[in-house]
């Protein structure tokens, strides 16, 4: 696990990059994308309980990006904002944070003792949210691959390359703890 | 070598412990049964039997805590904890109630019992009582003690110790702190949940971090400065002309360079705290554990620790084992 003094952050170019894109196809994309996750690990939902039908805005510090995450029962639904919008619960932290907590690189409540991650509104719905996770074991990486078809090998190598250059958990974290 | 006792709050940290070298594993129900009663967290009955089949494939014990204390005429839930425990092959259960015990005696005598840090047994008569009575085989000792204390337990007991070295540290007589119920009506005892996390609200007000449990502020910090989580008895209150940590800092409990010290009070288990965190502190604690009692047991050095980072304020203690605390 690396340290959370270390925790990569979205250079401000790329940030200034990013901010004229549009937000609704961003949304789109990672509503598909977070449906074939929900559709493979259903256990997230029980784990998630009557937290399922709250709204969590995930504010990505280091971008000029806000997501608002609906996991509602495994028909996710995910939007992009220029701000984080109202919800029961607010998350806050760069994007390796919340990436690097999802692939089991970093600790969820270490990121929160440093003020790496900061937490608003409901608690126990973000706690239910980071455990229904972390457990999960979810690999973003491996999820692009398998929608690449053809393309699956290249887009490998790219994560893999963008993973090593920017020490930002693109992957699952898996047997490199021994 | 000294049994490595390491948590699971989910399936997938208890692979991790597992893979990190765990000699045996915790965890819990996902209910009121076990002292980590928190949202998102344990494990249902089919995923408990996985779990188990997973670690017994690979050489682990798994103990099953079912640590709270039953309440009254709700009893069968925790008698089916104990029975589904025993079904899914579990290596112990770790119980605090006495009539849990009893029951558990009766009706799985071949089931190992532990007794819980929740039943506080910190003497050699209450240890010996509860061998005798209920056919405990191993306790898991209070967070008060010295190590001199344990040595002194163990001459005078015939069953296994196992003690607290790592992770959040309880600094009240376990089982008998009611601090969280005051604040929330919740406590570990009844409801698995010591200041739980539906009752606790962070705000940012100007360049603080306020953390409140049922409407009192525990915590008022400073922008940069480490942020504990809002437990009542690591709380900075003002009392009178003094405004501090009145019973405990919001530090952790890392007691690694104690672990000769424990081996030689003959301390058979270490257990570490953290059901309630994530897959990627297990690995990474149980890794650095397990070299630490395999370099014990070979009469080498310990290896240095670099945990502090994962712990609560950011601080760690020896807490009671050296009394050098307040």
């Amino acid at each position: 696990m690396q340290t959370t003094a270390t925790l990569p952050l979205c250079p401000p170019l790329l940030a200034a990059a990013i901010r004229p894109l549009p937000l609704a196809p961003l949304g789109l994309a990672l509503s598909a994308l977070s449906r074939r996750l929900a559709a493979r690990h259903p256990g997230m939902f029980r784990r998630l309980g009557g937290h399922a039908g709250k709204r969590f805005a995930l504010d990505l510090t280091d971008m000029p990006l806000a997501l608002l995450l609906a996991p509602g029962g495994g028909r996710v639904r995910i939007t992009a904002h220029r701000r984080a919008p109202a919800a029961e619960v607010r998350i806050s932290g760069p994007l390796s944070a919340f990436l690097g907590m999802m692939h089991g690189a970093y600790d969820g409540d270490a990121l929160f003792f440093s003020r790496d991650l900061t937490v608003e509104g409901d608690t126990e719905a973000a706690l239910a949210l980071r455990n229904a996770i972390d457990d999960a074991e979810l690999d973003l990486a491996a999820e692009l691959q398998t929608l690449a078809g053809p393309l699956r090998a290249p887009l490998a190598a790219v994560l893999t390359a963008a993973e090593r250059r920017t020490g930002v958990a693109l992957h699952r974290v898996e047997g490199a703890w021994a | 070598m000294m049994e490595l006792v390491c948590p699971a709050g989910t399936p997938a940290a208890l692979r991790a412990a597992v893979e990190a070298g765990a000699h045996a594993v915790y965890c819990g129900f996902a209910d009121e049964t076990n002292a980590r009663n928190f949202p998102g967290l344990n494990f249902s009955r089919e995923e408990m039997a996985a779990g188990i089949a997973h670690a017994h494939a690979r050489g682990a014990k798994v103990l099953v805590a079912i640590n709270t204390f039953p309440r009254a005429g709700a009893e069968p839930l925790w008698h089916a904890a104990v029975a589904d425990a025993a079904a899914a092959g579990a290596d112990a259960v770790i119980l605090a109630d006495i009539g849990l015990l009893a029951h558990t005696a009766e009706r799985h005598p071949g089931l190992r019992r532990h007794l819980s840090v929740q039943a506080a047994a910190a003497n050699p008569d209450a240890i010996n009582l509860y061998a005798e009575a209920f056919g405990v085989k191993r306790v898991v000792l209070p967070r008060v003690l010295t190590v001199a204390e344990i040595a002194a337990i163990n001459r005078e007991i015939d069953v296994e110790t196992e003690v607290f070295v790592f992770g959040g540290l309880c600094v009240m007589a376990e089982g008998r702190c009611s601090l969280s119920s005051y604040a929330t009506g919740r406590s570990p005892n009844m409801n698995g949940v010591c200041s739980p996390a539906s009752h606790v609200v962070y705000a940012e007000e100007g360049p603080d971090l306020f953390a409140r449990l049922g409407g009192f502020t525990i915590h008022r910090t400073p922008k940069g400065a480490p942020a504990p989580y809002p437990t009542l008895c690591k709380g900075c209150f003002t009392s009178g002309p003094q405004t501090g940590h009145i019973f405990e800092d919001p530090v952790s409990l890392d007691a690694t360079a104690l672990i000769p010290a424990l081996a030689k009070a003959g301390v058979r288990a270490l257990k570490i705290e953290g059901r309630q965190r994530s897959r990627a502190y297990v690995a990474e604690v149980v890794r650095t554990f397990r070299a630490a009692v395999e370099a014990v047991a070979a009469g080498r050095p310990m290896p240095e620790g670099a945990l502090a980072r994962l712990s609560e304020g950011q601080a760690r203690t020896t807490g009671a084992y050296a009394k050098t605390w307040r």
